[in-house]
């Protein structure tokens, strides 16, 4: 990356909101995406010579838009300006650029609504801070709407429930509808269609590593644990990251997932066929891409007769999973197309479908099928980062909440030292680790460094009274994010890791 | 003057409930296409309905956000509701025996409500952030309620006004038989103001009222795996 370095911004002594800086990151951009990614997944290549074209192709897909989703017509008209939500945001409090301001962001694209399909904003456009859709207005959108991690902070604290992550959602369709898409998204999105995953790891790749992994755990304790893929007839089909397959620290849960399955004696198998849990169609606010890429794990599915689908740690993946896959898949119950109901009398519906992999294994864990050694993580004294999609946008287990008890009651089963923190923080209040939605890339350094900014305050606290010395969380973008991140704060990157690489620490394989 | 005021009455009625009607269709007929409740979210029916009476009474979220907000959003709400109620008393005859023990409270709310849009006001002008997101329309709309709020204070307590004529006037309306309206200035600023505020109302940032009961994030039950969620067009493309 050339230009200027990235140095993280300093801890606030006391955290209160900061002092505007207007602009500060305005000239934040990603990548536009080329003509060959664009047109690979159905969009235009490029921006139209003619300005004309592409302005009255953005208003059409507007009005489109708003006659399709209730959410942005509703989010559009109910906003008061009240302020809740300006102090919220990661990325406001790390950049202190006033467009990074939830409401702010979100006036981007309303000031062009108001203008464009209310009355007032028509007659008297001054007055309710309406604006006509210019070149530059799209610049700013591009730059702004690539700010937000969709992570839904704010959507917690609005009176009325605005959810930020809907509007980013609409704005990055409008600019993919006139081929102004951003290139770490839309091509990952390519690199799925054609080879099954967003690394863009083929088949044979896959088998291998998985082969080397077989090997690793064996040398390391001495058991036979398998990481089969596309076996026909095995009972669960686990869905996982990519990142789970080779980027450390990720591939520590995979090994954890794996032993989780050998110690509970279930026959399991990835796919390669769809050898990825993300879903980058959600960040670009793309139905169409949203479905076609879940699609693929119903064919594997089916391809393969599985009786269970299980996710991995992935954040965004499981809020995919957890809320969206019945409704664009069928997987789950209710669904009456050919497909989805032969889907559904092959799955055991014993079992919640989809699963996460830490409700399988905490429903292990109180069957008594599982047996640990937790003196193996007694080196670590260990807190949990809530994972933004996990903790806003889906749930685990029967009640309320299951998705923030979950994980850490298994961290409390495989591990003694465990430590919260700050309660503004975690659970629903939780910040984003500033890589999510679609940001998870160096073009976007600067702005991930200072988006991580609450995050690492709140983990420095605890480091400082408690000695922490493990984050553990469930999402590949989080575990990537912190990561690259940590450094520039002055931790360990190996401070991050995720909950199944705990329960691999202290599982206990073999003959009980 | 009576006659002007009894015409822009019913085209400020009009207005507001053809307005409100028009976008609450909208809302209603828009679909949600996919579950996006903020979680934790409430996982039955009447979880969401104890949620959205939460969020309505007691502005649940934004006692999550911020307090000085919510102290002073409740204080000019609640006084709105108490002022509201009260004045039904000039548009039915008998008077209601609820609204009759209303009085008392509704008189000196009219108070709580101008202190409430005071404080409103007062962030706004000097919270660097707030001045930086509101718009032009933002402060008209807190001047328009603190002239009514004033307007109305300042013929209950000061200037007295003929409140009997006021009713009849009302009651005409109503019946559609008219009333002359007593000849009072301040009487004809506050009807004035309260008829450009019904009539803003459907165009403006005021559609947050029914806006929060369609809010997706609010209103949906938190359920995808047992139940199939799924919007007319999003279903066509399973055909």
């Amino acid at each position: 990356m050339a230009g200027p370095e990235i140095t993280a911004p300093p801890y606030r002594v006391i955290p209160i909101v900061p002092a505007l800086q207007p602009e500060a990151m305005a000239h934040s951009k990603p990548f536009v995406a080329n003509e060959k990614i664009n047109e690979a997944i159905g969009f235009p290549g490029k921006l139209a010579e003619n300005w004309q074209e592409t302005h009255d192709a953005i208003i059409a897909k507007m009005g489109e838009l708003l006659k399709k989703y209730r959410s942005l017509k509703v989010y559009l008209d109910a906003c008061v300006h009240c302020g809740a939500c300006s102090d919220k945001c990661h990325y406001f409090i790390g950049t202190q650029d006033p467009k990074n301001m939830p409401v702010a962001r979100q006036d981007l694209l309303r000031s062009v609504y108001r203008r464009y399909f209310t009355l007032p904003g028509k007659v008297a456009p001054a007055l309710v801070g309406a604006r006509d859709l210019t070149p530059e207005v799209l610049d700013e959108w591009y730059s702004y709407f690539n700010q937000c991690s969709e992570c839904r902070r704010c959507s917690v604290f609005c009176p009325y429930g605005i959810d930020t992550a809907e509007i980013t959602m609409a704005a990055r369709e409008l600019l993919d509808s006139v081929g102004y898409g951003q290139k770490y998204s839309n091509e990952i999105i390519g690199k799925v269609h054609r080879i099954g995953n967003n690394l863009g790891l083929p088949g044979p790749a896959l088998e291998d590593t998985l082969q080397g992994l077989e090997e690793d755990v064996k040398e390391d304790t001495g058991v036979d644990v398998r990481f089969p893929v596309d076996v026909e007839g095995a009972e669960v089909l686990l869905i996982t990251p990519s990142a789970d397959f080779f980027a450390e620290p990720h591939i520590d849960s995979l090994i954890g997932y794996a032993k989780v399955f050998h110690a509970a004696g279930i026959s399991w198998t990835l796919s390669t066929k769809a050898s990825e849990a993300g879903n980058f169609g959600m960040f670009i606010g793309n139905y169409d891409q949203l479905r076609k890429i879940a699609l693929r794990v119903r064919e594997a599915a089916l391809e393969l007769g599985v009786k269970r689908i299980v996710v991995g740690e992935c954040g965004h993946a499981w809020r995919v999973a957890y809320s969206f896959w019945n409704t664009l898949t069928g997987i789950g119950a209710g669904a009456n197309d050919p497909f989805a109901v032969q889907l559904q009398k092959q799955l055991d519906h014993r079992y919640k479908q989809p699963t996460h992999i830490c409700e399988l294994t905490w429903d292990l864990i109180g069957q008594g099928a599982l047996q640990f050694d937790k003196s193996k993580n007694d080196k670590y004294v260990i807190t949990f980062h809530d994972s933004c999609n996990v903790a806003r946008g889906s749930r685990m287990g029967d009640f309320m909440g299951g998705q923030f008890e979950i994980p850490r009651n298994i961290i409390r089963t495989v591990a003694s030292h465990y430590v919260e923190m700050d309660e503004a923080t975690i659970r629903e209040k939780t910040f984003c680790c500033g890589g999510g939605g679609g940001l998870l890339t160096d073009d976007l350094l600067e702005l991930r460094v200072k988006g991580a900014l609450p995050r690492m305050e709140a983990l420095k606290s605890v480091v400082d009274s408690d000695k922490v010395n493990f984050m553990a969380t469930i999402c590949a973008i989080c575990k990537a994010q912190f990561t690259k991140v940590l450094p520039y704060y002055g931790f360990n990157r190996s401070m991050v890791g995720g909950v199944h690489q705990l329960v691999s620490n202290a599982i206990i394989l073999g003959e009980k | 003057m009576s006659l002007l005021f009894a015409a822009l009455y019913y085209f400020a009625t009009l207005v507001l409930l053809g307005g409100l009607a028009y976008r609450i269709r909208g809302y209603a007929r828009t679909p949600a296409p996919l579950l996006i409740p903020t979680t934790p979210a409430p996982t039955t029916q009447t979880g969401v309905v104890l949620r959205m009476a939460r969020e309505v009474m007691l502005f649940e979220s934004l006692f999550k956000s911020n307090l000085w907000i919510w102290g002073l959003g409740v204080m000019f709400h609640a006084g709105l509701a108490l002022v509201t109620l009260r004045h039904l008393r000039y548009f039915t005859e008998p008077v209601w025996g609820w609204v009759a023990l209303v009085q008392p409270f509704g008189t000196y709310a009219g108070f709580l409500m101008l202190a409430g849009l005071a404080g409103l006001w007062g962030r706004r002008l000097l919270v660097e952030r707030i001045r930086y997101i509101s718009t032009p329309s933002d402060h008209l709309m807190l001047i328009l309620l603190i002239a009514i709020a004033a307007s109305g204070l300042m013929m209950r307590f000061v200037t007295h006004t003929d409140v009997v004529g006021v009713k009849s006037f009302f009651l005409g309306l109503l019946a559609f038989n008219f009333q002359p309206l007593p000849d009072d200035g301040v009487l004809y600023v506050h009807l004035g103001l309260v008829a450009a505020l019904l009539i803003v109302f459907p165009f403006s940032k005021l559609l947050h009222a029914p806006g929060v009961f369609f809010s997706p994030s609010r209103n949906q039950v938190d359920n995808p795996r047992e139940a199939r969620h799924i919007a007319p067009w999003a279903a066509e493309m399973e055909k």
